[in-house]
């Protein structure tokens, strides 16, 4: 086993990049999720197994060399928070119409606008439900722990090629800034020019076009007949990754009365309000996402039918209730709470709402 | 064990640092810690604060509103977080540069000479170790063969001839905190 280390969750995840086997990152920075390309430029990864780390003159930019080394079959990545996100929406659009694999880490500040550098849970809708332009999704997984954003990193890269899609690490500025124990997986090597033609050449650019057909990446289809068909194919490809993709932790939750539906920072801080609670006698439980697309629909539905209530709690002024809502589908109340703009709700706070708007409610 | 404490103080002061210590001091006895510094536009001079967490057990939220300890290092941090201790908690403080000193009654309040100590001892650089000392007198939750270790492990191979020092540091601290 490796050792343990004591690591802040942007470091981490720059770490588990190289350690993946990462090729490239191009990214730009900006806090809180700047230590990702400090550690990279301070670790050199160049030196140790090749991985190029590349400060771009722009987030467009990144995300747009990000696109590029994808479509070469190379393992990518890039990060940044908020309304750097934002400006990668463009490119994202394009990647996910070109099916091309990468990796993406959001580590969420307040918005909107250019808003504040503390934590913030307020880009879901953006992560879950598009951002960019066109129908496509990203598969999005929220960590709740340094550990995790070290784990999500290979995870990520192993869904991203097998789906041929982005996929987006949702964090926040609380798990990218904090330290904590974490065990690091062992070197990957990076994949070398013969093994990409070989397990990629029927969609990568490789630059080896010989005993075969050239391969075209693009998102222009100006046929509409042959787009329909290319959204169809994408949407089938969605519908996979919901039907075998679905990640959470259910935390106490067999003999709940009542479900605290959360994700990373928020979901930490309400697992030491249902301890509150259970000392109380309040059976609270914690169903923690982990994949927020896909979402959990199947397994909140069938927890709707024995509980008595569901608080979704999540830094923003409402955005996962919306899908929590869908999931539980009436059957018994459901209701929002969190506190957003960079404010960080207590233990207490939560285990206040949940008394007020759910158990008294 | 559980402990959960706030370390707050002007940027410089090696807060973050001194967290980040404690946090190594857990991981070498095998206990769970987080560490989770308040960031942002703070700079030398400005105001810095880390909550420090270090369990037995699996930690959930690492960000807290109350805590078992405190310890407070300027004036601005005195009137953040006095009231956040909890009832029976630790209040420790540098008194060096305190105006309003603390008044609660239903906490135990410690001070420790930290600055004045570290200028007599020639390095005001070590003053972060000195407060450390005074806190695992008062709450030994961390050894300090486990705070050596920790600093071994933290520091880069070129710092490690100041080891002694801060162990000196970390003596001096344990010996001169006052109960108030």
């Amino acid at each position: 086993m490796s050792e343990i280390k004591l690591m802040k969750g942007n470091e981490a995840i720059a770490e588990a990049a190289i350690l993946a086997g990462c090729d490239a990152y191009f990214g730009y920075p900006i806090t809180p999720q700047s230590e990702v390309i400090e550690y990279l430029m301070v670790e050199r990864p160049e030196d140790r197994t090749g991985m190029i780390v590349l400060q771009a003159e722009s987030e467009i930019a990144a995300i747009h060399m990000v696109y590029g080394a994808a479509g070469a079959g190379k393992k990518v990545m890039t990060s940044s928070s908020s309304p750097g996100i934002s400006l990668k929406q463009e490119g994202i659009s394009y990647i996910a119409a070109a099916e091309l694999p990468c990796l993406i880490v959001n580590v969420v500040r307040g918005g909107p606008g250019l808003g504040t550098i503390q934590p913030s849970q307020a880009d879901y809708f953006q992560s879950t439900k598009g951002g960019g332009h066109g129908d496509y999704r990203l598969i999005v997984l929220a960590p709740a722990s340094v550990q995790e954003m070290a784990d999500f990193v290979e995870d990520s890269f192993k869904l991203a090629f097998k789906y041929r899609t982005p996929v987006m690490i949702l964090s926040d500025g609380v798990i990218g800034q904090m330290m904590e124990k974490v065990i690091m997986p062992e070197q990957m090597p990076r994949l070398t020019d013969d093994e990409i033609l070989e397990r990629y050449g029927d969609w990568a650019n490789t630059g080896k076009t010989k005993l075969r057909e050239r391969n075209i990446i693009t998102s222009l289809n100006l046929d509409s007949n042959v787009q329909e068909a290319h959204n169809i194919k994408l949407q089938a490809k969605y519908s996979q990754i919901e039907e075998n993709e679905v990640r959470y932790e259910a935390i106490n939750c067999n003999d709940a009365e009542y479900i605290i539906v959360a994700y990373g920072s928020s979901a930490r801080v309400a697992q030491k309000s249902m301890a509150m609670a259970r000392a109380k006698g309040i059976k609270v439980g914690i169903f923690r996402l982990i994949s927020l697309f896909p979402f959990p629909k199947k397994e909140i539905n069938a927890l709707a039918d024995r509980v008595k209530g569901f608080l979704a709690v999540e830094m923003s002024a409402g955005q996962m209730i919306e899908d929590v809502r869908l999931a539980v589908n009436g059957k018994v109340p459901a209701e929002h709470y969190g506190r957003y703009g960079g404010v960080i709700h207590s233990p207490e706070e939560v285990l206040a709402s949940l008394e007020n708007k759910i158990i008294g409610g | 064990m559980t402990e959960e404490m706030i370390i707050a103080g002007f940027g410089g002061q090696g807060v973050l640092s001194m967290g980040k210590i404690l946090a190594y001091s857990g991981i070498m006895q095998d206990q769970e810690v987080s560490w989770m510094p308040s960031y942002g536009p703070e700079m030398r001079g400005g105001t810095a604060n880390v909550t420090v967490i270090v369990s037995d057990e699996r930690i959930s939220s690492p960000v807290l509103t109350n805590f078992d300890t405190a310890i407070i290092l300027n004036q601005q941090s005195m009137d953040k977080f006095e009231n956040t201790v909890k009832p029976g908690g630790v209040l420790l403080y540098d008194p060096n540069g305190i105006l309003k000193h603390p008044t609660r009654t239903d906490i135990k309040i410690y001070t420790i000479d930290g600055a004045k100590l570290a200028s007599e001892m020639g390095n005001p650089k070590i003053f972060n170790m000195i407060v450390l000392g005074a806190f695992m007198q008062v709450k030994p939750i961390v050894k300090l063969e486990n705070v050596i270790r920790g600093l071994k492990k933290s520091l880069p191979e070129r710092h490690h001839k100041l080891i002694p020092l801060n162990e000196d540091a970390i003596t001096m601290g344990m010996k001169n905190v006052v109960a108030k």
